[in-house]
């Protein structure tokens, strides 16, 4: 596997995710005892990568794109972003193709990615216009191999095709994306809470949700709630 | 709850009190509540080495008619709050609860949106266990009170004296944050 900086374009304009100032648990004001209060992180989304991938990655994306033709669909019109980090491949799909993609991936003799581990959620409140993202693991038994296809959704239209209908085994999935970060998946056959009560009001897991808490007493002194203890968001 | 509640207050009263309260605590009857890592513990109080068997209550109960004393082992969440209560409610009557250990008791590290803060706010308790998780000796002692409780508990007229007794007593209890500790 070659060192990520030789595989991805140098020309591309990085795409910034976040800017987090302090550390965790040091607020702007009195209590940063860490010392790390005046540090500045940037978070950057990762670079397209180029050709050869290196790996068995050519060898997916080749397939797909071979499937797609079949479609009547490029590469490109499909995937924004082929990413390559961490020796894993991650296809950014466009979502009103990502069943077309999924199809592809189970049902084409080359990829054969029987397994899809679900659907995970990550909010980036700070990446306007692409709050939400999902991220689906996939995993082929015939060929020992793994691709993770990220779809990336803005927070005024949260909404992404279900692909229960490739694999069912996705139900639910993505019921608990939908539970904790509020993705509404098209086509869902009953796209409900899994784990918070039926009639919890918000979506838990988006980073702009209150902890909650309350105070606790102690013989003769409170401290309060934790979420008003530290800053958590920078 | 049957003819006992019946029997005017007196010698033959105290008598069956005391009957009853020995064939009572002699044989509680568990309802399994496993939600947490406080369950293992439970489990490990239940199993050869801690014995409980001795108390004559090694069997847990998966049906809550068949059970008298629920322990709540591990956090509960807001979606479970109406499970437990349900449960409790479909165990007959008399029935005892015991919180074990501080998510059952307080909420104890998840204080936040998802945890009941004490699982007091769904079901009456009759005996808070602290630790993370309780050992089994502190789960039997807490047993143990509570078979104290039992043997010590009246019937009839007696009965509603002594949870009104019981009632003026919390009332004139001061709160947490009035007592004085190491922190004051």
């Amino acid at each position: 596997m070659s060192d990520d900086n030789e595989i991805v374009s140098q020309n591309e304009k990085p795409i910034l995710k976040d800017v987090i100032k302090g550390a965790f648990g040091s607020p702007t004001s009195a209590g940063d005892t860490s010392g790390f209060g005046g540090l500045v992180t940037t978070i950057q989304a990762a670079p397209a990568a180029i050709r050869p991938y290196g790996s068995y990655f050519d060898s997916i994306v080749d397939a797909l794109e071979r499937v797609l033709k079949t479609n009547n669909l490029t590469l490109e019109q499909v995937v924004e972003r082929v990413v390559v980090q961490h020796d894993q491949l991650t296809l950014m799909v466009i979502s009103k193709h990502l069943v077309t993609v999924a199809q592809a991936l189970r049902d084409d003799r080359e990829l054969r990615f029987e397994m899809c581990m679900g659907v995970t959620g990550v909010h980036w409140p700070n990446e306007i216009g692409r709050e939400l993202h999902a991220i689906y693991p996939f995993v082929s038994i015939t060929n020992n191999r793994r691709v993770l296809v990220e779809v990336v959704v803005p927070d005024s239209n949260p909404h992404i095709p279900s692909i229960t209908s490739v694999y069912p085994a996705n139900n639910w999935h993505e019921r608990e994306t939908y539970d904790f970060f509020g993705i509404i998946f098209d086509g869902h056959p009953s796209l409900t809470r899994i784990e918070m009560p039926d009639d919890w009001v918000g979506h838990p897991q988006r980073k702009d949700y209150p902890l909650g808490g309350i105070p606790v007493e102690y013989k003769g002194a409170v401290i309060p709630a934790p979420d008003n203890r530290r800053n958590y968001h920078g | 709850m049957g003819i006992e509640e019946k029997l005017p207050s007196g010698v033959m009263l105290t008598s069956v009190e005391q009957l009853a309260g020995y064939v009572r605590k002699s044989s509680l009857w568990p309802a399994t509540f496993g939600l947490a890592c406080c369950a293992i513990e439970m489990m490990a109080t239940g199993a050869g080495r801690y014995d409980l068997a001795r108390f004559g209550m090694e069997v847990f109960r998966a049906s809550p008619r068949q059970a008298d004393l629920m322990i709540v082992a591990g956090r509960v969440s807001q979606k479970m709050a109406p499970v437990l209560r349900q449960i409790y409610d479909q165990m007959a009557d008399p029935k005892w609860v015991l919180a074990m250990g501080v998510c059952a008791s307080s909420g104890g590290m998840f204080n936040n949106y998802a945890i009941v803060q004490g699982v007091d706010h769904v079901v009456p308790v009759d005996m808070y266990l602290p630790g993370c998780p309780p050992r089994p000796e502190m789960l039997m002692d807490a047993i143990l009170k509570i078979h104290d409780q039992i043997q010590d508990m009246k019937l009839g007229k007696q009965r509603e004296k002594q949870v009104i007794n019981l009632e003026v007593k919390s009332l004139k209890e001061s709160p947490l944050i009035e007592l004085k500790g190491l922190l004051s």
